[in-house]
């Protein structure tokens, strides 16, 4: 039996279910939940939300853990990202931000956390994906990426030392060819449907754009 | 995620509401049922899903590996799963159709001359040496061709035998023409139609992150090939191509490709000469031949697969080309070189099956012979009692024919064997100990080992996908005459998995340049294809040309092997069938179906071209008119404010006001070196004349300077300007 409190209502993971694409088996849990009629399209994402229950449950502290308690908790950023999958990811921060509900949008809570996993996961659509990842590299949130959000995102991607990173006319003729390449009304900023229009033509974006707990 | 589930709690509310208010009336219990046997279908296939996806083996080893290599090296774990699971099929198929059968029904040990160790090597049959070898024991087993028999049906259940064996032979290759088509087919959709160089740069910016990466070592990998990536690029991008000392660059990559070419036709004789010398040593007493010269043929043919690459890599420094290019270049020569030593394989083993079936004359002369002889012998011993016992003699002692299938099946698992054993020893010794030496020994070295010479070794993917491929193809080959060998490839790759997942976390780094792993997989996946094609048409030709051997096998006694279909609807399928497949293989009926087909491939062809051509079009489409919306809304916005007449250039985004009259002067006068001018209103901060003049003046030799250094061509249109239209 496993003790970390993870039994969801049957109900509530069946709504969890519908809403994310959580749909493949994950890493196993050895609870079994009994009697499974009423609620149809059930075990399959049983296991991968108790799965992300159970991880999200390590997070909080102790007092937090039972299953009421902790669909309501929020968990701060720093917890988040001590997760090792998250842990490496250049855009941790911009990901979390992107997630929460909170006020403050400085926490998640569980059902965040399961929208993360939920567009991460191997059967989300390659439309949802591209629309989350246009609002994680959308640095100042204004919903187009202009020239300091492509730079800003080029220095996420270069990493943190001093001689990695590109110099400022490298950088210019990078964006000035980003733009050239994708932004079709010439506006000088990536919208989403220009965005959405280069992610759909490429062949890695999708495998690539995952995170497996 | 709150307001979602508010709305799906009301939403499921009406619907289930709903569903009652629709079964009233006539139909309401039928309706109901309906809805039950759906809901009850519908969860039967999501459980059966979940039951697939559990069964996924090593599903977490893969992950572990993921995070720490990146996807590249982990898509060819993922590569070997799915050969892993392409061969339990195969499996299972000559299984539980020929070996099963066989075993359960067919006529045990000793019972038959084929089935029994000549009495000549009856003593040796069980030593570990010969059973290696695949003779003795093994060699008069279900494993090989040779033990079948031929009787038409075997067992209580009249299981037809021969009908089965060649049924599965055929069906093995059709299954993986199938699997591995389809495969590639979904990977041809993944594609996105292969645009590969429009959006070199976004992709690169967007999509080259690899989000699976957990591991912080990793990662700064990717970091630091993602940066070189970048300025790659961008040095590509803007440096002109300059042409320095064309005809040394050309006559040294004339020069390694003739050295490659050197090593691929010394590998080949060497393989050549190297079976010669094995059949040489199959002549002479096994006793006075040692280990290597028995093992001789298959240890040349791992070790050349071994060595021969480095050489290629070690050219390829003469070539000086682009990395991915270069990569290009050498799996095409490793490639080549593998399936040139395959080939010399086949070609030499043909050689030996001539030999044998020349063979057979001889003995079927002397076995009618020896015969003759015997029953002379035994007539004469009875020559006055007339109810002797029955002529008998046992089976061991009966004179064999050579059985070239036999032969064939046991060079095929020979080659195997030794090639895995190949493979497990190079990583020991290469991966492993050279890891060991590296950490050990570091402490007591002149200079970092770590870091200089040897360091720890790469993962090489690209080897370990063709050394996968090569011995996919030599399963599909062998596998007609030896229906073990599947079974063998199960073992192998079972235990290759978990030894090489162990090597690659324990010995391995990740790779320095870490390349995407997606549109390689389909290069793979053709070479498979290839090679799968390769494979079964030497097959096929055997079943085809040649005799099978007359005393062995199930097919023997016949003039060719398909001759047992004939058989079958002969004797079993009704009349009419028979006459009506003996119609449908009327030479002038195949032809049309092959002009049919040829036909649909040409239309397919065509149409894949124009929808690409449609593609294209519409594209170009959306531009103009993003540009056309653009303008339209900048006209609106100035007719709305009011103002003055501007001047807009669409291309450059620069515009300035200009009074009614003076705009004819600048419009003839300097309109042509530039995008599309505009009328339309615009609320504009008024300039003084001169500034404008200048600013205009400007803007026209930029223009100039644009237009003639040959960068992009701008759309040059010319809009007559409407003087005071209305549509503004």
């Amino acid at each position: 039996m496993g003790g970390s409190g993870s039994r969801l209502s049957k109900e509530l993971l069946a709504e969890y279910q519908d809403l994310t694409f959580l749909t493949k088996q994950e890493i196993l849990l050895r609870e079994v939940l009994d009697n499974e009629t009423g609620s149809e399209r059930f075990g399959d994402c049983l296991r991968q939300h108790s799965e992300a229950h159970r991880r999200f449950c390590e997070l909080l502290p102790q007092e937090q853990r039972s299953v009421e308690s902790s669909l309501r908790a929020q968990v701060p950023f720093e917890q988040i990202l001590s997760l090792p999958e998250l842990k490496a990811n250049p855009f941790k921060e911009r990901i979390c931000r992107v997630f929460s509900t909170s006020p403050a949008k400085d926490s998640l809570s569980f059902e965040d956390f399961l929208d993360l996993l939920s567009v991460f996961s191997d059967t989300a659509t390659p439309d949802i994906k591209s629309h989350y990842a246009f609002r994680i590299f959308d640095f100042d949130d204004d919903g187009t990426l202009n020239r300091e959000d492509l730079s800003r995102l080029v220095n996420c991607l270069t990493g943190e030392g001093e001689d990695t990173r590109l110099s400022a006319s490298e950088m210019k003729q990078l964006i000035d060819n980003i733009l050239e390449e994708s932004d079709i009304d010439r506006d000088g900023t990536i919208n989403l449907s220009e965005f959405q229009h280069v992610i759909s033509r490429s062949p890695d974006f999708a495998s690539s754009f995952k995170i497996v707990l | 995620m709150e307001k979602k589930i508010e709305v799906l709690k009301e939403a499921k509310k009406f619907v289930s509401e709903n569903e009652g208010a629709l079964g009233k009336g006539k139909g309401k219990r039928w309706f109901a049922f309906k809805m039950m046997m759906a809901k009850k279908w519908a969860k039967f296939l999501r459980d059966f899903e979940n039951f697939k996806a559990a069964c996924v083996p090593w599903e977490n080893k893969i992950k572990a590996i993921e995070s720490q290599f990146g996807s590249s090296v982990a898509s060819y774990f993922l590569f070997l799963r799915w050969m892993y699971g392409v061969n339990m099929v195969l499996f299972i198929l000559t299984f539980s159709l020929i070996m099963l059968p066989e075993y359960l029904w067919g006529l045990p040990y000793g019972s038959l001359p084929r089935k029994t160790v000549p009495r000549a090597e009856e003593a040796s049959a069980a030593n570990f040496g010969v059973l290696y070898d695949f003779n003795g024991l093994a060699q008069y087993s279900v494993l090989f061709y040779g033990y079948y028999d031929n009787k038409r049906t075997i067992g209580w259940m009249n299981f037809r035998l021969p009908l089965s064996y060649f049924l599965v032979g055929i069906m093995c290759i059709g299954y993986s023409f199938l699997v591995v088509l389809k495969a590639m087919t979904k990977n041809i959709g993944d594609d996105g139609g292969g645009d590969d160089n429009t959006f070199n740069f976004s992709w690169k910016v967007f999509t080259s992150w690899d989000y699976l990466i957990g591991n912080p070592e990793t990662a700064d990998n990717k970091f630091n090939s993602i940066t070189m990536n970048f300025k790659e690029a961008i040095t590509e991008e803007k440096a002109a191509q300059v042409e320095e000392n064309v005809h040394l660059i050309r006559f040294l990559r004339f020069l390694a490709n003739f050295f490659v070419f050197l090593t691929l036709g010394g590998s080949g004789y060497l393989i050549f000469w190297a079976v010669k010398r094995s059949q040489e040593f199959a002549q002479q007493d096994p006793d006075t031949l040692g280990w290597w010269e028995k093992n001789e043929m298959n240890m040349v043919m791992s070790l050349l697969g071994m060595f021969c690459p480095t050489l290629f890599d070690l050219f390829a420094e003469l070539e000086d080309y682009h990395p991915l290019i270069a990569l290009k270049w050498l799996l095409g020569r490793i490639f080549a070189l593998l399936l040139g030593n395959l080939y010399v394989f086949i070609l030499a083993l043909m050689d030996e099956i001539n030999n044998k079936i020349e063979e057979e004359k001889l003995v079927k002369a002397n076995i009618t012979l020896w015969e003759a002889n015997m029953i002379k012998a035994y007539n004469a011993s009875f020559s006055e009692n007339s109810t002797g016992p029955p002529f008998f003699v046992h089976p061991a002692d009966v004179p064999r024919g050579p059985c070239w299938e036999t032969m064939v099946g046991q060079e095929f698992v020979r080659l195997t064997v030794s090639d895995v054993l190949t493979t497990y020893v190079t990583i020991l010794i290469g991966d492993f100990l050279r890891a060991c030496f590296v950490r050990f020994c570091n402490y007591c070295w002149c200079w970092d080992l770590e870091y200089g010479y040897p360091s720890y070794t790469e993962f090489d993917i690209s080897g370990n996908v063709l050394a996968l491929i090569f011995n996919q193809g030599m399963i599909w080959m062998g596998s007609f005459f030896a229906p073990s060998l599947p079974g063998i490839n199960i073992l192998r790759l079972h235990t290759s998995m978990y030894f090489q997942c162990w090597a690659v976390m324990c010995c391995n780094v990740p790779e320095a340049r870490v390349f995407k792993a997606s549109r390689s997989n389909n290069f793979y996946l053709g070479m498979l294809l290839l090679i799968l094609f390769l494979s079964t048409m030497p097959v096929l030709y055997m079943i085809v040309s040649l005799p099978p051997s007359f005393d062995c096998g199930p097919f023997s006694g016949k003039n060719r092997m398909f001759e047992v279909i004939g058989e079958t609807l002969e004797h079993d399928f009704p009349s009419w069938m028979a006459k009506i497949l003996r119609q449908l293989s009327n030479p002038g009926l195949v032809i049309a179906v092959i002009l049919v087909m040829i036909l649909a491939i040409y239309y397919l062809n065509a149409t894949a071209k124009g929808q690409k051509a449609a593609n294209l079009d519409l594209k170009k489409k959306m531009k103009m008119q993003a540009l056309e919306n653009k303008m339209r809304n900048k006209k609106m916005a100035a007719a709305r404010a009011g103002g003055r007449y501007v001047y807009v250039c669409n291309v450059c985004n620069f515009s300035f006001s200009f009074s009614f009259f003076l705009s004819f002067f600048f419009f003839f006068a300097f309109s042509p070196l530039d995008g599309e001018w505009h009328y339309c209103r615009e609320q504009v901060i008024p300039q003084s004349l001169p500034s404008t003049f200048l600013a205009l003046l400007r803007h026209h030799i930029q223009g100039i300077w644009l237009f003639s250094s040959g960068r992009k061509k701008r759309e040059m249109k010319m809009w007559a300007y409407k003087l005071g239209s209305s549509d503004f």
